[in-house]
């Protein structure tokens, strides 16, 4: 019976020892894992200065200029606090459209504008048939007028 | 109660139980299965958003869940083993870590799939992704552990170590969509407030959880039961049956 009491004892102090040292690692690494950064982190300057990273927010509806005969494309991308406007030159994924998720991943450039390289499209948690979406649009709409 | 627990712990027994449970258990799974594969691809509505491409969620979704479910019973069994020593539990942990890292497979198999057209994206070395991807290591650790050592006793207390240290990445897999910005949505079924799916696509996806359960347990019991035959082989037991 002690015996197998000092064997739990030492499975559980393993496990303790293992379950803090991953926590401080993780903290410590707390900027590394993020994947994105959130527009209004950028302007508060968290971004370490000209290194490329990633930008996540929601492209403003409207926003999104194509220029013609080219994959150019320009749009702007907010978390609701603050907005930095977008440049990109590629193929842009499906879900791509206005009001949608992004991340992109490139650089600022001297005026201020988030040049990227590649964009993702951050898909949501919501799932519904075409109706429902159409449905919840209207609600939507019906308390903003 | 502690003599439930040794009466369990005894491989005849669990030999027994097994052996009967696991053709209940198989057609429960199949059953399940069929209706929620149905449910899945033909009466589920397409998404609003991502259309046809959404119905990947009915494996990728009861995948992931299995492969943390499937650790942390692997990770539970090793500890009841390094404790009480205990040789049926060694042999559960043992029997589950293939499937576990199958299921963990498919999960980020699956994902990837859906990554690209969706996100744009094959892979991304986001906190959920990577964090997936060490839960695969674990299990193929444990496994590699296990062949590497001749002596069944001592394998099963080298890799049973490792078994229940690893533990600690479960929560970190099922938090870390929280805990950082990561490209991976957030959690759909378990989450307050309003459903984030509708019932008519919910529910194939519930019933299929539940047939991958299933599943689980009718493998995990067969592997159990070769795992049993083969640690018993000299004792008297077996040779009476």
């Amino acid at each position: 019976m002690k015996k197998r009491y000092q064997r739990g004892i030492q499975v559980a102090l393993v496990l303790a020892g293992v379950g803090i040292a991953v926590t401080l690692m993780l903290r410590a690494f707390d900027e590394n894992i993020l994947y994105f950064y959130m527009p209004q982190q950028v302007v508060a300057g968290d971004v370490p200065d000209g290194k490329r990273f990633r930008l996540g927010g929601l492209v403003i509806p409207g926003s999104i200029e194509r220029a013609p005969g080219s994959l150019k494309v320009s749009f702007l991308v907010t978390d609701n606090q603050k907005t930095l406007s977008v440049e990109y030159e590629g193929v842009l994924p499906d879900l791509f459209r206005d009001g949608q998720g992004v991340i992109a991943h490139g650089t600022m450039d001297d005026n201020g504008i988030f040049v990227a390289d590649e964009v993702l499209a951050k898909h949501d948690e919501n799932y519904m048939p075409p109706e429902v979406a159409e449905a919840l649009k209207q609600v939507h709409g019906d308390e903003e007028s | 109660m502690w003599k439930l627990f040794h009466q369990f712990g005894s491989p005849p027994h669990f030999y027994r139980l097994a052996g009967y449970l696991i053709p209940w258990f198989g057609a429960a799974a199949l059953i399940l299965i069929l209706i929620a594969t149905y449910g899945g691809l033909v009466l589920a509505p397409a998404d609003y958003l991502q259309g046809d491409g959404f119905r990947i969620i009915y494996v990728h979704v009861p995948s992931a869940s299995m492969s943390l479910f499937a650790y942390t019973l692997m990770a539970t069994a090793a500890g009841i083993g390094l404790i009480w020593r205990i040789k049926l539990a060694h042999a559960v942990a043992a029997a589950v870590a293939p499937i576990g890292a199958s299921f963990t497979f498919l999960a980020l198999a699956t994902g990837s799939i859906w990554g690209k057209p969706m996100w744009g994206t094959w892979w991304a070395w986001d906190a959920r992704l990577t964090s997936e991807l060490i839960l695969l290591f674990l299990f193929l650790g444990y496994m590699s552990l296990r062949a590497a050592n001749d002596d069944v006793g001592k394998a099963d207390r080298a890799s049973g170590l490792l078994a229940v240290v690893g533990v600690v990445n479960v929560p970190i897999i099922h938090y870390s969509v929280e805990w950082w910005n990561s490209l991976h949505q957030g959690a759909t079924i378990i989450k307050l407030g309003k459903p984030a799916i509708t019932g008519d696509m919910l529910w194939p996806l519930l019933m299929m959880l539940a047939g991958f359960g299933f599943y689980f347990a009718t493998v995990m019991m067969i592997r159990t039961r070769s795992q049993v035959l083969q640690r018993e082989r000299k004792s008297q037991w077996l040779k009476s049956l």
